[in-house]
């Protein structure tokens, strides 16, 4: 599986993005600043790993609330199939299109599959100040589960990273 | 515990870079098992474990349903079996209230005789009178029964499942876990067999 580079590592500082969340509200990534978040980059609506992926997220959400956390969804289908997507597997958290230009914050995350044109199944977990703190990219197929993201959001207040620019 | 890992770090098949430290045990039963709570079919001692995670709804894990049974059979007293709730009730609308069916029927003594059944009768959750008539059959006080019901009683029980999986690493239903591994193979008896009998 070829991505643009490889994706972002810990330590970096995450960059900000704005994205539809419905056809006329954007969703920020600075407008979480204070709280951690998660960023899970999935390949497409509908397919049956990521339904898996998101709709176990849906169930562990309780979990993430417990590290004040917000869940931002990613892919490159358009608002219409996201909002039919997440009413359908009943998810509660924002599914972001990053539709056009298509794949831009999945590029910038080093998260984009040129020759597919899709995000990669990738997973960051951003700290209150908004540096990534944890990040883990899965083959398309697997799903990565919810155990990762637990831990790194547990990790958060034990290990401060320095900042690498 | 866990060594501190400060760099990036491969695995075949799979790319984790991270600071933090300790790695996430991904492939591991991190719940051990526990004879006082958890459903156990087979010996205590028996010297192979398998677990499962399961929805009662799900059609996979209604597929591994006969699996498990004839594993069962093949390794007899050398196995012991252990049923762990995971409902996905989000997707599936009548899996939380028939986890909650087992567990009412294991408070009076029967959760296995009610676990094969609702897996037996996959297609008739959404009528909660089918559960209730075998209920009746297995001679269980059905006053309690629906009490565990209707106060959802044994819902935190089956939360407690739930997260101890999601922390071993489940990331969908069935998830198997061999002699306390996360089992990545098919749902088959032989795939099953073939990975409780390897050399540990």
């Amino acid at each position: 599986m070829k991505t643009s580079g490889s994706i972002l590592v810990a330590g970096k500082k995450a960059p900000n993005f704005s994205l539809n969340s419905t056809p006329d509200q954007k969703v920020s990534l600075s407008d979480f600043r204070g709280q951690p978040v998660i960023l899970a980059f999935y390949p497409a609506d509908w397919s049956p790993v990521c339904t898996d992926q998101l709709s176990l997220y849906a169930e562990v959400m309780p979990e993430f609330k417990k590290h004040n956390a917000e869940l931002l969804a990613i892919s490159v289908d358009n608002i219409w199939s996201h909002l039919a997507f997440s009413k359908d597997r009943k998810l509660n958290f924002p599914v972001l299109a990053d539709f056009e230009p298509k794949g831009t914050v999945s590029r910038k995350y080093g998260a984009f599959k040129e020759k597919i044109g899709e995000a990669a199944r990738a997973l960051f977990v951003i700290d209150d100040k908004g540096v990534i703190r944890w990040s883990h990219l899965s083959p398309d197929g697997v799903n990565p589960g919810a155990d990762g993201i637990l831990l790194a959001l547990e990790n958060l207040n034990r290990n401060q990273p320095v900042v690498q620019g | 515990m866990a060594a501190t890992k400060t760099v990036p770090r491969r695995t075949p098949g799979k790319t984790r870079l991270e600071t933090v430290e300790e790695e996430p045990e991904t492939t591991r039963l991190v719940v051990p098992v526990d004879p006082g709570r958890d459903h156990i079919q087979g010996p205590l001692a028996a010297s192979l474990t398998l677990v499962e995670y399961g929805d009662y709804q799900c059609p996979y894990c209604g597929a591994a349903y006969p699996e498990v049974k004839k594993i069962q059979k093949q390794l007899g007293s050398k196995l012991r079996f252990v049923f762990r709730n995971f409902p996905l009730s989000r997707i599936h609308e009548h899996a939380l209230n028939a986890a909650e069916t087992a567990e009412a029927a294991n408070a009076q003594g029967k959760f296995w005789d009610m676990h094969d059944f609702l897996y037996e009768h996959q297609d008739t959750l959404g009528d909660p009178g089918v559960a209730l008539g075998f209920a009746k059959k297995l001679g269980l006080d059905i006053q309690k029964f629906q009490h565990d019901l209707s106060q959802h009683t044994h819902q935190s029980r089956i939360k407690e499942d739930f997260n101890g999986g999601v922390r071993s690493g489940v990331n969908g239903t069935p998830t198997f876990y061999v002699n306390g591994l996360r089992h990545e193979g098919a749902a088959t008896a032989k795939e099953l067999v073939k990975a409780l009998e390897a050399p540990k």
